[in-house]
């Protein structure tokens, strides 16, 4: 714990700072076509966009807490909870989203060497390379550990050979970090690696899948004797499983954000004036002082309800791992259900615009009720990516309330 | 507002947990019900409880108190809950002395608290009517008699009624029976002329009493609050109450789910424990994540009622949050408990029957989840 006063320094420093260098459309509602996602085909819609990523990154502020040496904000704790304060109060828009920052950083500062560290955080924090996440594959979905895209070791690199599936935004990305399967003569478990490669290397093709909301966030990979450094196997040689596992745990701790209000990013978020189910009901149903479906208010204020108490154990969950370390299992809880809460939410929003939440595009609708459709049939997806809500479950039974595995049965 | 037990409420939680383990197991509940006991808790037991502090435990040292504040009062709940303990707490320390705490005149704290705190004094709430919890929608009548009132209606529903020395009760002055004002709160002695108390026999087997007033005259000294204008002081107290009985039912969920959990990992058939099997995992995992958010709701309110900052409309919120979440899961577990059980949990010789029943009336005690739904809809403006 630091001493009161100096944080409190640090704050009006912070503030300050803030004040100084935050520019003005960067204090307005994130718009979905101004996310910054960085990489080398980065492009930014609003300039400015491109300015608040420079000057948070030159102070390592996309990163707070990740140490000065590799570029960070060498923040503590309780520092990066007052610089989150100050950014809130002044409505500051987060500068920029990777899956660099939010999954691959945290297990590379944890299990790589410090040359992977020197080589690719750094980049991460500036936003310069932007991520790919290389797991599912056609039928390793579920049971990601039966995956089967080979490495071979030729000289100092690996030859990669296979594909994966459900690559978000692998046509945008520079880089992935992939599964790979580098031992096929031992417990499925035990024969995989974790590798990080250019996507620009020959070999390497993406093709995007179209989605039943219309949208491509997705892609399949294909990789026809990729070739990946050596040295860019990540915590040992067949010991990808752990790492794999590691990053789930950030990927479930990310994406149970979405069901929290006021914090829904790309995945199924919205920031149009669909925020408030219950204003959007009562707007569509021509109502004024209530609800008039008393079933649809129920339903809205047990919806409400679990939302708020969702967010009393999101933030339960981060008071107690102050005095633990990282996600643990109740990550898979929380992600669980985060999503099933989002789906809820956009299930509730087409019950409460009626009809006008039923068109696909033209005439007739407004943008801010095709968006709800669309992230409708996009919020399906949300129990089944970063592991299904059966999976969750089944970890949840296994790892917090120790019920006996079947499937351990099954698999030996 | 914190989430997690400061270290002097974790050390209430542990020995609260040890002292209720030792000497107030399931089967003193069930003890006092197949004895058909007069007074329906344990008196012994109870006397420690005083002893322990426990009924001072929200209550200011200016009156007696220990000023542990409400989230010391809401482990002791919790911890109460897990073995299903019937005691005054809920009807004399939560609810009564609330009572007094929020709408008492400083002569009328100075008189009863340090009373309740010594257990010379044991309360009861009147409000309820009818079979559902309407607060505002108040028959009783107090009419204005000389220099007091004398009082005609009957309440329903009454916690502890048949043990109270003193009752609280609330009343109309005025208005119509939906208004709000026009409440007003009346201390009553138990033994006055016109006092008629009932035992109900509830399903919990815990204590509860139908009352009668027939033209029972009180003085002015009676009025607990102003005349008239209790209704927020009500609700308050009213709100204290509902998120004390959510501690008491996040225990007694938490329990059930234990020995459901337990019977999981030790019941076999086709040659496995049952707890393999996906179809009984996965409710499972669906109940641990609810109990989960049951005790967010449930620290963040008694937490709340204990910072000064937090204004009654937060408290009312948090409240509703609390009580209609803890009265639609417990609802859920202890369904499951018994389903899961199979058979032996429909023999009233296995426990977990005991925590169904219970579950039953706390949640509908001072509005299920249904009605605190509503209010959290009118609350927040839908």
């Amino acid at each position: 714990m630091q001493a009161i006063a100096q944080l409190e320094e640090f704050r009006q420093e912070t503030r300050a700072w803030l004040e100084a260098n935050c520019p003005a459309s960067m204090r307005t509602p994130m718009v979905d076509a101004e996310v910054v996602w960085g990489g080398r085909k980065a492009t930014f819609v609003n300039p400015e966009s491109k300015i608040w990523l420079e000057r948070m990154a030159d102070k390592g502020w996309t990163t707070p807490t990740w140490p000065k040496e590799y570029g960070g904000g060498g923040l503590s704790k309780e520092e990066s909870i007052i610089l989150s304060q100050e950014m809130a109060r002044i409505n500051a828009r987060p500068p920029l989203n990777s899956f660099g920052i939010s999954m691959l950083g945290p297990v590379l500062l944890e299990s790589g060497t410090h040359e992977q560290k020197m080589e690719h955080i750094p980049k991460i924090v500036r936003g310069e390379i932007r991520w790919c996440q290389g797991y599912s594959e056609p039928g390793s979905g579920s049971d990601l550990a039966s995956l089967n895209t080979k490495a071979v070791l030729d000289g100092d690199e690996y030859v990669i050979n296979g594909s994966k599936v459900w690559t978000s935004y692998a046509d945008k990305a520079d880089w992935i970090f992939c599964l790979v399967r580098t031992d096929s003569e031992v417990p499925k478990h035990a024969g995989i690696s974790f590798i990080l490669f250019d996507m620009d290397a020959p070999g390497v093709t993406t093709k995007p899948i179209k989605l039943i909301s219309g949208m491509s966030p997705f892609c399949e990979t294909f990789f026809d004797n990729a070739r990946a450094k050596a040295s860019n196997l990540v915590g040992g040689l067949n010991n990808g499983w752990a790492i794999a596992k590691r990053l789930l745990q950030h990927e479930r701790t990310m994406i149970s954000g979405f069901g929290l209000a006021g914090s829904q990013g790309d995945r199924g978020g919205t920031t149009s004036t669909m925020d408030s189910v219950e204003r959007a009901a009562m707007h569509y149903r021509g109502d004024t002082d209530k609800i008039s479906d008393p079933g649809l208010r129920d339903e809205i204020a047990q919806f409400k309800i679990d939302s708020a108490a969702f967010a009393l154990t999101s933030q339960r969950s981060i008071e107690e791992s102050k005095q633990g370390q990282g996600p643990n299992a109740t990550s898979s809880m929380l992600k669980n259900y985060g999503c099933e809460l989002n789906k809820r939410r956009y299930e509730l929003l087409l019950s409460s615009l009626g009809s006008q939440a039923l068109g696909w595009e033209g005439e007739g609708f407004a943008n801010d009720e095709i968006a709800v459709t669309r992230e409708w049939l996009r919020s399906k997806a949300n129990s089944i990516e970063g592991g299904t809500s059966e999976v969750q479950l089944n970890v949840i039974a296994k790892r917090v309330l120790g019920l006996p595995d079947m499937l351990s049965l099954v698999q030996k | 507002m914190s989430l997690v037990l400061s270290e002097d409420q974790q050390l209430l939680k542990d020995s609260a947990k040890a002292f209720v383990d030792q000497n107030a197991p399931v089967s003193v509940l069930r003890g006092l019900r197949d004895s058909k006991d007069a007074q329906g808790y344990d008196q012994n037991l109870w006397r420690q409880m005083l002893e322990l502090g426990w009924a001072g435990m929200a209550i200011p040292e200016a009156y007696g108190g220990f000023e542990f504040g409400y989230g010391g009062l809401g482990v002791v709940l919790e911890e109460s809950g897990r073995t299903l303990v019937s005691s005054p707490l809920i009807a004399t320390v939560l609810l009564g002395a609330s009572a007094i705490n929020e709408l008492g005149s400083e002569v009328q704290k100075s008189e009863l608290l340090p009373k309740v705190v010594s257990g010379e004094l044991l309360l009861a709430l009147a409000i309820d009517e009818k079979p559902h919890h309407r607060p505002n929608r108040i028959e009783t009548s107090a009419v204005k008699a000389g220099d007091g009132y004398v009082l005609n209606g009957c309440k329903t529903f009454v916690l502890d009624g048949h043990i109270a020395n003193k009752l609280v009760v609330v009343a109309r002055t005025s208005g119509a029976i939906d208004d709000e004002t026009g409440i007003s709160l009346f201390l009553v002695d138990a033994n006055a002329d016109g006092v008629s108390i009932n035992r109900s026999w509830m399903v919990d087997s815990r204590n509860s009493a139908m009352l009668s007033l027939n033209d029972v005259k009180i003085g002015a000294d009676a009025l607990l609050g102003a005349e008239g204008n209790a209704y927020p002081g009500l609700t308050r107290v009213l709100d204290i109450g509902r998120i004390g009985v959510a501690a008491e039912m996040l225990g007694s969920m938490q329990q059930a789910f234990d020995i459901t959990l337990d019977y999981l990992k030790q019941r076999e058939q086709f040659g496995v424990l049952i707890g393999s099997f996906q179809g009984l995992q996965h409710r499972a995992a669906e109940m641990y994540s609810e109990i989960e958010l049951c005790k967010s709701a449930v620290r963040a309110a008694l937490s709340a009622l204990d910072d000064a900052e937090k204004i009654d409309a937060q408290i009312a919120e948090l409240a509703s949050i609390a009580k209609a979440k803890l009265s639609e899961v417990a609802t859920l577990v202890s369904n499951e408990a018994v389903q899961m059980h199979g058979g032996i949990g429909m023999t009233d010789e296995y426990d977990i029957g005991f925590y169904m029943k219970r579950a039953r009336v706390a949640s509908a005690f001072l509005g299920d989840a249904l009605f605190h739904r509503d209010r959290y809809a009118s609350l927040n403006g839908f």
